[in-house]
Parts: C-alpha cells; sequence; structure tokens
C-alpha cells in the first residue's frame, strides 16, 4: 500500500502476533474502561439521595461511550483479524452474545434518557437498565472470556464453517467454576475501579466516605474469585498447538508453562496484579495522601494484567478458542485469521491508534481538569 | 437450512436495520446543520445563533443514544445470525467494520462529550471545531460500513480460495473506491441530509404556527432549506447512478423494481402503477393500471433511449437473442463449482494432487455461479416484486415533493412573511414523518430487491445463516422487537417534549 513496504514484507504469522497484540490491547483496555459498568452498580449503594445519585450518574455519564466504543471496535477488530473466531463464537454461543448486547442496548439510551421530561418509562426504570447493564456486562464478558482458556462445544467443518453442539448455545459456560470465578472478578474488579475513579473525580464528602468503607466490599471478593481463576488456570491442562502440523493436543500445566516459557508474559501479568493491589491497598491505608492516586496504579494494573492473560491464551503455540467437543476444531492464531493482505492493510490502519489515543487524552484531560460537584452540574447545559 | 429460521434471522435483522435507520439519517444530516449554525455563532459572536445551536443539539443528543443503542446489534448480528457469511467473506467485510470503529465511533464519541461538556470548559474554537468533527465521525462510520454494504451486492476486490473457503482480499482500494460503494455513500448520507433538512423545517414550522420562537424557526428554515436544496441535487444524481449501476450489476432487481417482465429496447418508465392483486408462486405480476413515460426506462439504465432493458422473464428463462443465460444454465454451474470445492477437499486430504488441481480449475472456471449452487428452483432467484416497485416510486415521488418543499420554504422565509402561508407550514409539519418513510423505503428496494443474494450471485441467505434453532431467533426477535418499540416511544415522547419546550433560555425575540 505505502510507498515503503512497512507490513507487507512481515510473514503472514508475524502479521498474526501483531494482531493478536492489538486485540489483547483492546480487550484490557475495554476491561479497565468496564469501570463505568461498575460505577452503575453502585449507584444506589453510594448516593443516598437525588442528588447524589445524579452526580454520580452525570461523572460516569461522561465517559460511557468510551467503553461502548471500545466494545464495538473490539468487535470490529476481531470481525477484521481473527474472522472465525466471529463466525464460530458469535452465532454459537448466541445467548451470551446476544444477553451482552441487550445489557449494552438498554444502557445506550440510560444516561440521555433519564431525567429527561415525558421520558416515558420513569428515571427509575433507566436506573434499573443501567444496574442491569452494570452487572450482565461485566459477568457475562469475564465468564466468556474465561472459556478462551476453559474451551467450548463446537465443531468446524472443512469450509470453516461451524457449528455449536450444545443446545444452550453458551449458556453453559455459567456452569464451570473457572468461568464463573472469572466473571465475578470482573464484576468486582469494575466495582473497585469505580470507587477509585469517584475518589479522583467526585467532590462531595458523604459519596466519597460511603465510597472508603464500601472499597474493601469489592476488593475482597475481587481478590477471591481472582485467585480462584488464577490457580485453577495455572494447575490445569491446556491447549496446546503443534506449530509444524496444527495438531491440538493436551498439555498439563499448559498455561503455567506459557508464563515461564514467556518471561515477559509473566512480568507483566505480576507487575499488573501488584499495581492493581497496590491501588486497593494505599487509599485504604493512606487516604488523604494517596486517595484519588489509587486509579492510576489500578488502572495501569488492570490493563497489564488483562494483556497477558489474552498473550497467555493466544501465544506460545497455544489453542485461544479451544473446541472440547472435537480438539481439531479448536482456534489458533494462525487458523482463525485473515489473508496476509488483510492482515497487512489493517496494520496499517492500526497506525491510526496512538493517533486516536492522543486526542482521547488531550479531550479526557479538558473535560477532566478538576472534581465534579453538585454545583457543576447546575451550571452545565447538559446533564444527565 | 430449516426455512423458518432464514426467514426469522432475516427478519431479526431487518427489525434492527429498520429501527436503526430511524435515527442516524437524522444525525448523519443534523450533526452538519448544527456545525453551520454555531460556525456562524463564532463568526458573528451574536447569542441568538449559539441558542439555536444548543437547542438543536438537545435534539440531536436524544436521537444519538438510541442510534448507538440500536447500532451495536447490527455489528454483533453478522456474527450472531449469519455465521456462515461471516466466514465466508469476513476477510473482505470485517475491515471496513474495524475502520469504522478506529477511525470514525472514537472521533464521533469523544468529541460528542466536548460538543456536550465543554462549552465552559474548552475555548470557542476548540468547541466549534468538536461540533465538527462529530459531523466528520458521523459521515465517516457511515462510508465504511455503506462500503460493506455495498460489496455485498457488487464483490470486487477478492478472490475465492479454495483452501480456506472463503473469499480473501486482493484489493484495498478496489473494495473502497467501488463505483457501487462510493454511489451509495453518497446517496445514503445526502439522503440523511435531506431527512435533517425536512426535520428542521418541520419543526421551526410548527413553531411559526404557534407563534413561538420566530428567529430560531426563520433562521433554522433559511439554513435546512438551503441544506436540502443542495442536497437533493447530488440525491438526484447519485439515485441515477444508482440506477444505471443496478442495471448493469443486478439487472434482476432492476426489472423487479421496474416490474418489467419482458424485455424491450425504447423501455417505458413506470411512473405510476398498481400491480394486481393475484399473485401466482412464479412472481409474474400483471398491471392493475399503470402511466408510462416513454423511452425513459432505457434512458435510466443506459443512457440511450433505444436500449434494450432486460426483462425478468429473459433473465430467468434466458434469451439467446440477447446472449443471457438462463438461471436453470447458471444452477448447473454453480453446482459443478460447488462439486468441485468437495472435490478439491477430498483430493487435499487424501493427497492426490493431479486430482486436486484439476478440482480447482472446475471450480474456477464456474465460480462466478457458485451462489446459483444452493438454489431449488430457477424462481428463487426473482427478489420480491411488490414491495420493491411500490417503496422505490414511494421514495422518489417523496423526494420530488422534498424538493419542492425547500423551494416554497426558502422562498416564503426568505420574503419573510411564511406564517401567512398556514398550508405550507402544515405541509412542512407532516413532511416530518415522510422522510422518515421515503428514506427506509431506500433501503427497502435496496435490500429485498437483492433478494435471495446474501452476496450478489456468490451467497443466497439460505447458506448464510447461523445454524440455530428458529425458536432461539424468535425469541431474540422478540426480545428486541419489545425493547426497541419501548425505547423508540420513549425517544418520540421525548422529543416532542424538548420541542415543545423550546430552546432553553427562549430565543423568541421577535423580528
Amino acid at each position: 500500500m505505502g510507498g515503503h513496504a512497512m507490513f507487507e514484507n512481515l510473514s503472514h504469522f508475524a502479521l498474526q502476533q501483531y494482531w493478536w497484540i492489538i486485540i489483547s490491547l483492546l480487550a484490557s483496555f475495554l476491561v479497565f474502561l468496564l469501570f463505568v459498568q461498575g460505577g452503575q452498580t453502585l449507584i444506589y449503594r453510594l448516593g443516598r439521595n437525588e442528588t447524589e445519585r445524579s452526580l454520580i450518574i452525570n461523572v460516569l455519564g461522561r465517559k460511557w461511550e468510551f467503553t461502548f466504543t471500545t466494545l464495538v471496535t473490539f468487535g470490529g477488530a476481531f470481525f477484521a483479524s481473527f474472522p472465525l473466531f466471529y463466525s464460530t463464537s458469535f452465532g454459537g454461543a448466541y445467548w451470551v452474545w446476544m444477553l451482552i448486547l441487550f445489557a449494552f442496548v438498554i444502557q445506550a439510551v440510560s444516561y440521555e434518557y433519564r431525567k429527561k421530561p415525558n421520558n416515558f418509562l420513569g428515571s427509575r426504570t433507566y436506573e434499573t437498565f443501567l444496574l442491569v447493564n452494570g452487572a450482565l456486562g461485566t459477568i457475562l464478558l469475564g465468564t466468556a472470556v474465561s472459556t478462551f482458556f476453559t474451551g467450548s462445544q463446537f465443531s468446524v467443518n472443512v469450509n470453516n464453517f461451524s457449528q455449536w453442539e450444545t443446545p444452550t448455545h453458551g449458556l453453559e459456560a455459567a456452569l464451570n467454576v473457572q468461568n464463573l470465578s472469572l466473571g465475578l472478578a470482573v464484576f468486582f474488579l469494575s466495582r473497585v475501579l469505580a470507587i477509585l475513579y469517584f475518589f479522583k473525580n467526585i467532590d462531595n464528602e458523604e459519596i466519597i466516605k460511603r465510597a472508603r468503607k464500601q472499597l474493601l466490599y469489592d476488593a475482597i471478593p475481587f481478590v477471591v474469585f481472582f485467585l480462584t481463576f488464577t490457580v485453577m488456570l495455572l494447575l490445569k491442562n491446556g491447549f496446546a498447538v503443534d506449530p509444524v502440523s496444527g495438531v491440538v493436543s493436551m498439555e498439563p500445566y499448559k498455561y503455567l508453562h506459557n508464563l515461564i516459557q514467556m518471561p515477559v508474559v509473566l512480568i507483566l501479568f505480576l507487575l499488573g496484579v501488584v499495581l492493581v493491589l497496590l491501588g486497593i491497598i494505599r487509599p485504604v491505608l493512606y487516604f488523604t495522601r494517596s486517595g484519588d492516586k489509587g486509579i492510576w496504579a489500578a488502572g495501569i494494573g488492570t490493563v497489564l494484567t488483562v494483556f497477558s492473560l489474552f498473550l497467555t491464551a493466544g501465544f506460545n503455540n497455544t489453542a485461544y478458542y479451544p473446541s472440547t467437543f472435537d480438539l481439531q476444531s479448536s482456534l489458533t492464531i494462525r487458523n482463525s485469521s485473515s489473508s496476509h493482505y488483510t492482515l497487512t492493510a489493517m496494520s496499517y490502519v492500526s497506525l491510526l491508534v496512538p493517533f486516536v489515543l492522543a486526542y482521547i487524552v488531550y479531550t479526557w484531560r479538558a473535560i477532566n481538569r478538576k472534581k465534579i460537584d453538585a454545583g457543576e452540574l447546575e451550571d452545565e447545559g447538559h446533564v444527565y | 437450512m430449516e426455512a423458518s429460521l432464514v426467514d426469522w434471522s432475516r427478519a431479526q435483522f431487518a427489525l434492527t436495520a429498520v429501527y436503526h435507520w430511524l435515527f442516524v439519517p437524522l444525525t448523519l444530516g443534523l450533526s452538519f446543520i448544527i456545525a453551520f449554525m454555531e460556525s456562524i455563532y463564532v463568526r458573528t459572536g451574536d447569542e441568538q445563533w449559539k441558542r439555536i445551536t444548543k437547542f438543536w443539539m438537545t435534539l440531536f443528543g436524544v436521537n444519538f443514544a438510541i442510534g448507538v443503542a440500536t447500532g451495536i446489534i447490527l455489528e454483533f448480528e453478522f456474527g450472531t445470525n449469519w455465521s456462515n457469511y461471516s466466514w465466508f467473506v469476513g476477510d473482505i467485510f470485517g475491515a471496513p467494520l474495524a475502520v469504522e470503529g478506529i477511525m470514525a465511533f472514537f472521533l464521533e464519541s469523544t468529541f460528542i462529550a466536548v460538543m456536550f461538556f465543554g462549552w465552559n470548559k474548552v475555548g470557542k474554537k476548540f468547541h466549534l471545531a468538536s461540533t465538527w468533527l462529530v459531523a466528520v465521525g458521523a459521515n465517516l462510520s457511515a462510508l465504511w460500513i455503506l462500503v460493506a454494504n455495498a460489496w455485498m451486492h457488487y464483490p470486487v476486490g477478492m478472490r475465492f480460495n479454495p483452501e480456506t473457503a472463503r473469499n480473501e482480499m486482493m484489493n484495498f482500494w478496489e473494495v473502497l473506491f467501488s463505483p457501487v460503494a462510493i454511489n451509495k455513500f453518497l446517496h445514503t448520507v445526502t439522503s440523511g441530509y435531506v431527512l435533517a433538512s425536512v426535520f428542521v423545517i418541520g419543526v421551526s414550522a410548527w413553531y411559526l404556527l404557534r407563534n413561538r420562537h420566530q428567529l430560531l424557526a426563520r433562521r433554522s428554515m433559511v439554513i435546512a432549506s438551503v441544506f436540502g436544496l443542495v442536497m437533493s441535487l447530488f440525491l438526484v444524481l447519485t439515485g441515477d447512478g444508482s440506477a444505471r449501476l443496478m442495471a448493469k450489476h443486478q439487472p434482476v432487481k432492476f426489472a423487479a423494481m421496474e416490474n418489467l417482465q419482458d424485455g424491450q429496447t425504447n423501455a417505458p418508465l413506470v411512473a405510476f402503477g398498481i400491480l394486481k392483486s393475484t399473485s401466482d408462486e412464479h412472481k409474474t405480476e400483471d398491471f392493475l393500471m399503470k402511466i408510462e413515460i416513454p423511452n425513459v426506462l432505457s434512458y435510466m439504465a443506459f443512457q440511450d433511449a433505444n436500449a434494450y432493458v432486460p426483462g425478468i422473464r429473459d433473465l430467468i428463462h434466458g434469451n439467446t437473442d440477447r446472449n443471457i443465460i438462463p438461471v436453470d444454465e447458471k444452477m448447473v454451474r454453480g453446482k459443478l463449482a460447488v462439486a468441485a470445492l468437495k472435490d478439491f477437499k477430498m483430493a487435499r486430504k487424501e493427497g492426490d494432487m493431479m486430482k486436486a488441481d484439476s478440482a480447482r480449475k472446475t471450480f474456477e472456471e464456474h465460480f462466478s455461479y457458485f451462489g446459483y449452487g444452493h438454489l431449488n428452483d430457477v424462481h428463487d432467484a426473482i427478489p420480491p416484486i411488490k414491495p420493491t416497485f411500490y417503496s422505490f416510486r414511494i421514495m422518489v415521488g417523496l423526494g420530488m415533493w422534498f424538493i419542492l418543499l425547500f423551494v416554497l420554504t426558502l422562498f416564503f422565509v426568505l420574503r419573510r412573511n411564511p406564517v401567512k402561508r398556514r398550508w405550507l407550514m402544515y405541509a412542512a409539519v407532516l413532511s416530518i414523518p415522510l422522510a422518515y418513510l421515503a428514506s427506509e423505503m431506500g433501503w427497502v428496494v435496496a435490500e429485498l430487491g437483492r433478494q435471495p443474494w446474501v452476496i450478489q450471485d456468490l451467497m443466497p441467505t439460505s447458506v448464510a445463516v447461523s445454524r440455530l434453532t428458529a425458536s432461539s431467533v424468535q425469541l431474540t426477535f422478540a426480545l428486541f422487537a419489545i425493547t426497541f418499540t419501548l425505547l423508540l416511544v420513549a425517544d418520540i415522547k421525548i422529543m416532542t417534549k424538548q420541542i415543545k419546550l423550546g430552546p432553553k433560555d427562549g430565543g423568541t425575540r421577535h423580528v
């Protein structure tokens, strides 16, 4: 495409890895941005009257579109780079994805419509929509991602047309302890991140006081569920791929091996976990000094942890979307990707990402320059 | 594949698309109208313009939220309900969707936050730039999704790879700059501009009838009628372009749109027609009555009044004089391609390279009719005629009326006595729902008219569908039908309330 070949000369496998890294990055930013969803489940817990609740909703309302857009872009990028995942998982685990979509459909209108006069369903309904989105969205996304390690029951035929092999079409994933642990870990993490975000962005003593009390009630279950997931992950048999023949087989301690064999990923993982814990512990111990810094540590920590988990799922000759029904139907980054040409073209498009990030950061700072209090809501023309 | 599964999957996609398209065109056009208004404000410093801008921005926000809500479903539905399609063309189709996210959605959602919350936080110029970027972002997202849609009607820039059993992109620029894509993009966005203009004029007319917010109404009417008029010209031009491209690349759709059963030279255009209500299974529709304009159809299709336009019967049963292959022959060749692909796969599995090579050759020879290999009856290749025929006429007729509306509105507003023309003001208000109707009809022509194909000639809807049970899809259909309907009612109620309330701080300086 360009005058100087930049991506054209890369091997197909190198491009597949590059795109797995981009997918992993999008996923990790998405999980961080789920703090909006976590916050939506805390509206009534932290806001005792109308003013307080409005304050919380407006603080979240300035960011919800980023989460939403990241989810949509994650879907689009996955489609463009690994279409076999898109066709297999979305068409197969139908109910999981449909419920996730439903949860996001009702979110999209709720901020804008909640306070508008004559809004037909009433404020409480829109607040309930936000609650449903927050709970269902996080738990189901976490559960769905966990199947990258635990596998699903599907088959892919010779023409790469896929077929789900359970009548529950994805809902069966919720019956697996490890999947559920990750789902709940994501749910509680999103609430932790929301609380840390409130520390930084809400100027209201009562809300902050309640949020400080709430922090450990979410942090402890998060740690418990996350540890459960991680221990099970490290001890379980994983889905290994023979790089030459492409044959998939079970390998004991595969994911533990992946971390040991990819020390950079291991370091990112440990660093991520430590940062998340640090982000939680410091506001607990020294609130006045570092209460509003927790979101930085925990946010970066979340991104690093999720990123390293995705690399563990897809790199080092691992099937990232395994089939327990037929091992050889499992998806790997090699057998499920787009063509060399398409990945090359898309790689040029990916060069826009730093530019996009730059303007997001720039405008985010322009809007978030100071904490939000009730007074600002009165001055502002647009209130949710 | 179960017939009711295909029908329900189509119904669900149609439902989400129709709902989504209720909100998108207003977003596309109103974002520019707002940007014009704010530009005038920044230029002149006239606070009234700021009020006007903010008023329309409020309506924009209400409409935008529900557009986002209905849009996310569409993107994921390609995977959830059209799984085989997603694989068959994902190598080409996925790319525009990803580019849409990276290039357009972030632009839109980032700067929309500045647009709504930045009035007191960023400078005037930064704010104005944000408003423009929202408009650009919205329209860019339309570009990419329409490129993807156009490719389904006119697949170019790709090659089928029998190894992976899918179409693979060979040329990104051919996909992006395909004439069908460019034309479709321009025709669709300009239709959005026209709809938004009708909307702004209609709401303003309502104020004039009520004798409220005169300044806002008049100023908005001037902007909207000029914008609407200019864009209508592009709409007509690109509509003409669509017809020619359709005649060339989708002749059956073109014939169905006109209910042209038998081909002819100097073909007339049916300006007005009523189809007989009886319809047999072979879709031969007769006219109850019609008014024709001689030669126009031939000219529309091929820019030559004497040109031959093939009819449905020619296209289905063939016409040796005109070198038109009958569908049954295409079906034979399609089945050869399908079988050859199977042979190829088998030979590769057995390691028989000779056999694989010969199967590949057979496959490539017949691939252009691949989709016909899945049809059961030659008449399956005919799209539903009635809805295509009528929706085209409704769309064009209303488009003509909007042009007249823009001209009259502009004329009377500039002469400063539009209120005295109460009939025109009433007509303007009533035109709002008509603009939505026209806009939806355009998609009915485009999408029903191309049945049975999801990818023209290569993949029918029956093959593209995900292997679910029909009852699962019925359930999600019901879920979304109820949800979207509730949200639509909420949207309309909020919108009308906001219009009744009018601009926040008056905007009622009488002139």
